[in-house]
């Protein structure tokens, strides 16, 4: 493999490494802070795509669908919240597993109900058609570095009000001990619905973001969430910074392990199963690597100090 | 024996001389199990199965050979032990005569004992897999679409005849994949010059589209159903690759046109059915499926339409006398129906002899997107299985 084309699926890594941050950073929000598990963060990512699709279709405008779906996937998860998750902050976490779950078995059938089961697709922006030529013959669509971009800005954004506001001074206070800052006057339900609205805001937002290169189909929150799970363990949970590193990092493992994974086999079997091996390899190398990284920081890469 | 004892007696015999009442009623009619996924990420595939299926009892008026035909749907929510239990019920408290439907093999396998083994005619209308096409097969399946492994073999053959001497192939990494690439090769004989194998779940595929683009070959054979292609054909065209000819099998067709749209325009794929085909049986079932369902239908859809039409000529033969089993089967085995394909006759091994063509995803003149027959690329042609069939 040549220089050239590892630079570029580096690239490729960077690039879904952001997109499972966008999915990730609602997600570690609302487990660090609230210690509460959402499985159904999944779900509110594939609501924001079939808003997107939707409201696109509706407008025909992408610009105007993001910025109408935002508020609406917002108005969706307070409404999960307070119907649904508020109930649960005080169980355990198998109580809050299974009744996630249960949101993500009929919000799948909801949107099947409304939307139909066949894959919808949103087009790409016109504004962000067309591609820079990487090397001969490949083209990086100017999409992708769209979502290299709005990852980053989120990130950054993030990373500003949650170290720099007193708002996110309270963040950091629930993440690492909830009931102290109940103590000390703060209105903790407030603190947690405002952190849960964001978390769904920011699942809504990679979903719309996802839809015009990922197909929008009913279930398509469940393959995301894994990873996303992934991220956050890694990175230490509740911690947005370390979500970011770690969505990095398992963007970048999944695709160059992918890419050179079949190679690296060749060197020790014949071509055939060296194939079938790699890939399967490749496709667990980002839970080995999670596995690793737990047995070296059982608390993630960047943990959230408690007590 | 008491009085009340003896009273239990006379009420059973009164209900075992009922009985035969019972299934005069029945024969008055016949019954339909539908096994058709209505949930999960395939259910789209599931709802072309069953309206193809409604559409062609529809044009016989709701009956089947002159009987009153009754549906029981069942969906096997693409879980097998949950297809058994829902189709053993069918069979046991609906009493349904056939058992039709079935979008994938792995289902078609755990439901295949239960109902032949009770006696009952099973018409899968999609699933085709090898195992019973061969030393396995089973005298009460009948297969409308095709064998698996044929459709692949036939882009082979396709890519072969185009002359192309360098082909990248990319699929999931399950059997069907492994499968895939074996069919597509039994009959190219040019360079595989790479074989990439992706997890079920694949949702970015930048970094195996690198890798085409490196490898620069004449054309890509791929096997992504459903989301997968999706995704796939999408990000191929957004990657500039699409000057590379995309030959596919259950990639691109009216399923998931309406996800790829544009994106999938002029890439091809393998079929034995195209919605333009021109003949008299499909025209009218195109032309009355989109106006009932505002859909194009897709093969899914033809294979159970061609089911029911299949059936109505069968229990017509034996003059609507479900309980003669060899007679009955002696029907099917004739396939005395218009197929939407044109010309259709079943092997020895109860798997259609058909033609297979190249199509190719085109933009109707009323927006909407379709595949279409190219060129006839096999005749006739039996899965090579059959021989090893022995009924």
């Amino acid at each position: 493999m040549s220089t050239q084309l590892l630079l570029i699926q580096a690239l490729n890594g960077l690039q879904f490494g952001v997109l499972l941050f966008l999915v990730a950073a609602g997600l570690t929000l609302v487990f660090g802070v609230m210690d509460f598990i959402n499985l159904a963060h999944g779900v509110q990512y594939m609501l924001g795509a079939y808003l997107g699709a939707s409201f696109a279709a509706a407008t025909g405008s992408f610009w105007l669908a993001l910025l109408l779906a935002l508020p609406v996937a917002l108005l969706a998860g307070l409404a999960l919240e307070w119907l649904v998750f508020r109930h649960l902050y005080a169980r355990d976490h198998l109580a809050q597993v299974l009744a996630t779950f249960g949101v993500i078995l009929s919000l799948n059938q909801l949107v099947r109900m409304v939307w139909g089961s066949a894959p919808l697709q949103v087009p790409v922006p016109a504004l962000l058609e067309g591609g820079i030529q990487l090397m001969p013959g490949l083209t990086w669509p100017t999409y992708r570095a769209a979502i290299l971009l709005a990852g980053l800005a989120t990130a950054g954004l993030l990373w500003l009000v949650v170290e720099r506001t007193r708002l996110g001074a309270l963040v950091r206070a629930g993440a690492s001990n909830a009931p102290m800052v109940a103590a000390l006057g703060v209105d903790i339900h407030r603190l947690f619905m405002l952190v849960f609205g964001c978390g769904a805001m920011l699942a809504g937002f990679a979903g719309v973001m996802a839809a015009p290169i990922l197909s929008v189909e009913p279930g398509m929150g469940d393959t995301v969430l894994i990873l996303a799970f992934v991220v956050i363990v890694i990175g230490g949970i509740g911690s947005v910074r370390g979500a970011f590193i770690a969505a990095l990092l398992v963007g970048l493992i999944e695709t160059l392990g992918r890419s050179l994974m079949p190679d690296l086999m060749r060197l020790f079997l014949a071509p055939s199963p060296a194939r079938q091996t790699g890939a399967a390899l490749a496709s667990m190398l980002v839970y080995v690597a999670m596995a690793g990284i737990l047995a070296w920081r059982p608390r993630g890469l960047f943990p959230v100090r408690a007590g | 024996m008491t009085e009340f004892g003896r009273r239990g007696v006379l009420l059973g015999s009164a209900g075992a001389l009922a009985l035969p009442w019972v299934a005069k009623a029945q024969a008055a009619g016949v019954k339909i199990g539908l096994v058709a996924v209505q949930t999960g990420p395939a259910a789209s595939l599931g709802t072309h199965l069953k309206d193809g299926f409604m559409q062609g009892l529809k044009h016989l008026d709701g009956k089947l050979g002159g009987l009153a035909a009754s549906v029981v749907d069942i969906d096997d929510e693409l879980r097998p032990e949950v297809a058994v239990t829902k189709v053993r019920a069918a069979l046991e408290r609906d009493k349904v005569d056939f058992v039709v439907g079935v979008v994938f093999s792995n289902i078609l396998q755990a439901i295949i004992r239960p109902v032949t083994e009770s006696g009952t005619m099973l018409i899968s209308t999609n699933a085709g897999p090898s195992t019973f096409a061969g030393a396995g097969c089973n005298p009460n399946l009948f297969v409308t679409s095709y064998s698996n492994d044929q459709v692949h073999s036939v882009m082979g053959e396709a890519a072969e005849r185009n002359g192309y001497k360098k082909v990248f192939a990319l699929v999931p990494n399950y059997q069907a994949g492994k499968d895939a690439v074996a069919g597509f090769k039994s009959r190219f004989k040019g360079e595989v010059v790479d074989e990439v194998y992706v997890p079920l779940n694949q949702l970015d595929f930048s970094a195996e589209l690198a890798k085409i683009a490196a490898a620069r070959p004449d054309a890509i054979f791929t096997f992504m159903p459903g989301g997968l292609g999706v995704n796939l054909v999408r990000q191929y065209r957004a990657a500039g690759l699409a000057h590379i000819p995309f030959l596919s099998t259950f990639t691109v067709d009216e399923s998931t046109l309406p996800a790829q749209q544009d994106a999938a325009l002029g890439f091809f794929s393998a079929c034995p059915w195209a919605p333009n085909m021109d003949n008299a049986a499909n025209r009218r079932f195109v032309r009355d499926f989109e106006a009932a369902h505002n859909y194009v239908p897709g093969s899914y859809a033809a294979q159970s339409y061609d089911a029911a039409m299949l059936l109505d000529s069968a229990i017509r033969k034996v003059g609507g006398n479900l309980a003669n089993k060899a007679a009955l089967r002696a029907a099917i085995k004739a396939a005395d129906f218009r197929s939407v394909r044109g010309p259709f006759k079943f092997g020895a091994n109860h798997y259609p002899v058909q033609d297979f063509w190249l199509c190719k995803v085109v933009k109707r003149a009323d927006g909407k997107f379709a595949t279409e027959t190219v060129r006839k690329v096999l005749e006739n042609d039996t899965d090579p299985y059959a021989s090893a069939c022995k009924m």
